[in-house]
């Protein structure tokens, strides 16, 4: 059933009165008193039983991150706001930034509430600094309002270093702290020793203003949407071999089926879901998988591809992005990248067997465990999605 | 304590052990590159893994603390996969010429590999050509042999503070670095060569010096004489088949003439010579001071770590005139083989090649500095390592294990426990004050069995006072001072101490600094591995060296009051200021 795009532009609009909480206006007074009307431990249940997990990737559960962060003793603490937004085809932070970043701000001085922090960094992707002049506008508004409002709390701006790693949370530490953006061991977790050594709440964009949106209507709306373990709805960037690009906030739990036909080409023969550390989902596997944590969980982005698409090329590209992205820090990542890279290169030019292909799939196993950041252990999700089930592209 | 399992067996641990520590300390081994005990944490090289119950990811053993109940595997098949994969892929991206490698047969990743049966490539080779830096008198870099452990790096910042090194860039092309990709030679380096000590591979090694001392002694035309420093002999064994702080001085020398040297002296006996000239130097810097009221730069600071030297001259240049004018021992050596030690023996001083061994990467350095040339030859020619001379000995020939044990050679070989303390932080200042004192008092220093203790130890900064009593007509105005002095090795507490001297607030009349940590015991010329346990046996075998010596105050040596009487006449004398002293060079701070 292929739709026109006029249909489908009407069937995302239908979609969209039903959804739409990341881009409605608010009133930020008024969620900043509904806040303050709530204690902490409130706060952090509201978010809790939403089952909000987090937007930038990773879907940590963010009432458990808060509440982790609530119990840690320290005489400083800080709220992170991770905009560092890198994913090649996601773009969708920059739009709530344009459109609601007093939602953004709220999100952040909500938290900072619950977890008893007094300050605020709005960690922004080098990038995006053609947007500071204005945020910061914003953010001088918003800041006086909270001092108005009593809030031990303020918000700055920091930009970041221009490396797709520094998104990663203890690399954005890092790199706030003035040295390179590289990511740290695990354990200690930022909600304990983050930002300057001290309890640090990191979050997405996103996620920041569905808490806020959660505080302000309650979680009942949010408890309506997507499934039991993708509570919710979430902004998409679609890009790709798209009729309808852009961002259009959507209900979890939708299966690739329902999203291709809502946005394909009528031809699309793959989706990429979640960027390059994604997974490529082929055409017969469209059916049955969801869009969400139980099958496949996305920071935003979505990049269709239809048949006129070399799918050695797009690996071929994601591969070249992780070479040149990665921290080079530790040995999985930096010199797996390559071997995986060179890899099908050699393959393809004939100078490797096809067999090969095996050992690069165990090495793509060992990544998977063995990195030390989630960026090299994610290396292996385009990898072998696309080698799985595009294997004659490869080869060939 | 944390009870956990480890491959089942029940460990209990101190909280904050990290796993890989805690298997260690119940037998079971569990391979690493970027760990060292000397260095915070890294995580990176990822050989540590191992399986945690109930964990998605394997998890790096050196990176994270054992908890409670916790259940650790470290011998599983998908460990070993993991593991084994990781080192393929640094050799893939390594220049593998194992047989003509400076660190084989001592080289961690190589061991790993045999241990592994690791293929050297199984994966596609992405190594680099050669890429190396030889621009350093003292330290070669090869970039080709770096797994990019970043021990290197962590060493330079965190025991030395001089961040010579870094990492550049990211991804595929990250790689150690120095400030704008500068040679060695033209950054902040000490040439210390704490890095190449920690280095688990052959990307940073000493220049390697051997073939020109076997060509010199093979040379009939060439008088070949060797000195070696205090700290060689209490370490040299450990490349040989001893255990740490087992003392080697006599074999050591018998290995060196057996090798052909013409006259095997000793660098000791130019320490006693340094104690000579350092304590009247302070002791004049006092009197300007407290009686001529003269502007002087007090702390004086030792100069015999030549790291620490280069060290101070780009960090802290305006300091300059504390430093002591005294060359180190090596560098007073130099100059009394080619004039004194010539005359005597009626050898033309052209003909003279001075070898040293000395524990320390920054004496080649050192030797080769364009003021270094007292004696109108250049005074020092060739400075090996201790390693060097361990390779040395085994490629000589000889039983090292049954060798009897030798004499040094009179004139410049006769020496005191002063002088062996010289190899252990802490010593120099001991020594010092043991002769200090007694001209200034007549007696010997108010120490049970002359063992300054407070002035030893493995503490980053230590500090003593001492206060003067009973001084002698020519001291008098000593009478009742408290003389105050601190001891600081690694280039890290020398900031601490020097930061203070800078700001002008520094309580001290004398300090010692030595560039390494432990000082020369622990070396950048030193056998590898070095950590603390190590240094602390070395330090051992020093002190019960010194306990055993028949004289140990240097101005008991006969042989220094031999030079003295029949060539240099007195300290900070004519000749002591033409040979044995020196001056610095300002220098940038990039
Ligand atoms: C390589 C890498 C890049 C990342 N980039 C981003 C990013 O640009 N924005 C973001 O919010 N999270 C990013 N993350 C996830 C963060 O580490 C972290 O999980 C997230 O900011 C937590 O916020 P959330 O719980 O609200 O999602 C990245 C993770 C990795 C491993
Ligand atoms: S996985 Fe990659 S990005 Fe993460 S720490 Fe390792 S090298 Fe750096
Ligand atoms: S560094 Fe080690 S593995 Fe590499 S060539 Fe040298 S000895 Fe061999
Ligand atoms: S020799 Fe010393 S100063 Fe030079 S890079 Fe190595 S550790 Fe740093
Ligand atoms: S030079 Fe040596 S110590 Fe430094 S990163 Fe490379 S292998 Fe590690
Ligand atoms: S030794 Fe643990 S990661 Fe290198």
């Amino acid at each position: 059933m292929v739709l026109d795009r006029e249909t489908k532009l009407k069937k995302l609009k239908e979609h969209q009165t039903k959804v739409n909480m990341i881009f409605q206006d608010q009133d930020c007074g008024q969620m900043l008193d509904k806040c303050l009307s709530m204690s902490p431990d409130e706060i952090i249940a509201e978010v809790t039983e939403s089952g909000l997990k987090g937007r930038g990737g990773a879907g940590f559960p963010t009432g458990l991150k808060w509440k982790f962060a609530a119990e840690q003793k320290s005489d400083v603490k800080y709220v992170i706001c991770n905009a560092d937004e890198g994913e090649p085809g996601t773009f969708k932070d920059r739009q709530i930034l344009e459109e609601q970043a007093a939602k953004v701000f709220a999100g952040m001085a909500i938290c900072s509430r619950a977890v008893n922090a007094s300050e605020g960094i709005i960690y922004l992707r080098g990038e995006y600094n053609y947007l500071r002049p204005r945020l910061q506008e914003e953010l001088d508004a918003f800041n006086k309002k909270l001092k108005e409002k009593g809030f031990k709390f303020s918000i700055i701006i920091k930009s970041g270093s221009g490396a797709y790693v520094c998104g990663e949370e203890t690399a954005l530490i890092e790199s706030l702290e003035g040295y390179r953006g590289e990511p740290r061991n695990k354990p200690p977790y930022p909600v304990s020793h983050g930002y300057m050594n001290k309890p640090t709440v990191v979050n997405n964009v996103e996620t920041l203003v569905y808490c806020a949106m959660i505080i302000r209507m309650g979680n009942k709306e949010f408890l309506q949407l997507g499934t039991k373990d993708s509570r919710g709805a979430k902004v998409f960037s679609v890009s790709g071999d798209a009729d309808v690009e852009g961002i259009y906030e959507l209900e979890l739990g939708m299966t690739i089926r329902e999203f291709v036909d809502l946005f394909g080409d009528g031809d699309t023969k793959a989706v990429q879901v979640g960027g390059s550390s994604g997974h490529c989902v082929p055409r017969r596997d469209f059916e049955k998988t969801i869009i969400g944590f139980e099958g496949v969980p996305t920071g935003g982005s979505m990049m269709l591809f239809n048949s006129s698409r070399s799918m050695y090329h797009v690996l071929h590209n994601y591969l070249e992005f992780f070479c040149e992205e990665s921290c080079g820090q530790c040995t999985p990542c930096r010199v797996g990248s390559q071997q995986l890279l060179r890899g099908i290169e050699a393959i393809k030019k004939g100078e490797k067997p096809p067999e090969y292909l095996n050992e690069l799939k165990k090495l793509a196993e060992t990544m998977k465990v063995a990195a030390k950041c989630g960026l090299g252990q994610s290396v292996p999700n385009p990898f072998l999605s696309i080698v799985n089930n595009f294997y004659e592209e490869i080869i060939f | 304590m944390v009870k956990l399992t480890i491959n089942k067996i029940p460990v209990s641990v101190e909280p904050g052990t990290s796993i890989l520590e805690a298997a260690r300390k119940v037998g079971i081994t569990v391979p690493s590159l970027c760990y060292h005990k000397d260095l915070c944490i890294a995580g990176n090289c990822r050989v540590c893994l191992v399986e945690v119950k109930g964990e998605r990811t394997l998890t790096a053993s050196c990176a994270v603390p054992v908890y409670e109940g916790m259940e650790v595997f470290t011998n599983t098949l998908k460990v070993r996969n993991a593991r084994k994969n990781v080192i393929e892929l640094l050799l893939s991206e390594h220049r593998c010429d194992c047989l003509k490698c400076e660190k084989n047969g001592k080289c961690e990743l190589q061991d790993l590999a045999q241990e592994y049966r690791v293929e050297e490539k199984s994966f596609i080779d992405l190594s680099i050509g050669k890429r190396i830096d030889r621009s350093s008198p003292a330290i070669e870099k090869d970039d080709s042999k770096c797994i990019r452990c970043q021990r290197c790096v962590r060493t330079c910042a965190e025991l030395q503070d001089v961040s010579a090194l870094t990492v550049a860039r990211k991804g595929e092309h990250m790689f150690i670095s120095t400030f704008m990709h500068k040679p060695l030679a033209d950054v902040v380096c000490t040439n210390c060569g704490q890095c190449v000590n920690r280095c688990p591979t052959g990307a940073l090694v000493e220049r390697n010096y051997m073939e020109e001392v076997w060509e010199a002694i093979d040379d009939p035309k060439k008088h070949v004489v060797v000195q070696t420093a205090p700290a060689v002999r209490i370490a040299l064994g450990e490349d040989l088949g001893y255990d740490p702080g087992e003392r080697v001085t006599g074999k050591m020398v018998t290995a060196l003439k057996r090798m052909g040297f013409d006259k095997v002296f000793d660098t000791d006996f130019t320490a006693d010579l340094t104690i000579m000239e350092e304590g009247t130097e302070l002791l004049t810097r006092l009197k300007q001071a407290l009686v001529d009221k003269e502007k002087v730069a007090l702390p004086m600071f030792t100069s015999c770590s030549p790291g620490w030297i280069k060290y101070i001259e780009h960090e802290f240049s305006n300091n300059l005139d504390n430093l002591s004018t005294c060359k180190s021992p090596q560098q007073m050596f130099g100059p009394l083989a080619k004039t004194y030690y010539a005359e005597k023996a009626g050898i033309d001083p052209k003909d003279i090649v001075c070898v040293s061994v000395m524990p320390c990467t920054a004496k080649k350095y050192e030797a080769r500095r364009p003021e270094m040339k007292a004696s109108g030859f250049r005074d020092v020619d060739i400075v090996l390592t201790t390693r060097e001379l361990a390779k040395m000995i085994k490629q000589g020939g000889n039983d090292f294990r049954h060798m009897e044990e030798g004499e040094f050679d009179s004139l410049l070989g006769k020496s005191t426990g002063a002088a062996v303390i010289f190899g252990a932080t802490g010593g120099v200042m001991e020594a010092a004050l043991r002769t200090a004192y007694e001209i200034v008092t007549g007696h010997e220093v108010p120490f049970p069995n002359l063992n300054i203790m407070p002035v030893r130890g493995m503490e980053g900064v230590r500090e003593a006072s001492i206060k003067i009593e009973g001084c002698v007509d020519a001291w008098k105005f000593l009478e009742g001072v408290e003389l105050k002095v601190a001891v600081a090795h690694g280039l890290a507490n020398a900031r601490k101490v020097m930061k203070q001297v800078a700001e002008g607030t520094s309580p001290y009349h004398f300090v010692e600094v030595m560039a390494c940590p432990g000082g020369c015991l622990g070396g950048g010329g030193q056998p590898i591995p070095t950590d603390m346990e190590t240094r602390k046996k070395r330090a051992m075998a020093i002190y019960e060296e010194d306990e055993h010596m028949e004289f140990r105050k240097s101005h008991e040596n006969p042989e220094v009051k031999l030079i003295y009487d029949d060539f240099l006449e007195k300290p900070l004398g004519h000749k002591s200021h033409e040979l044995l002293h020196t001056h610095y060079t300002k220098r940038m701070t990039k």
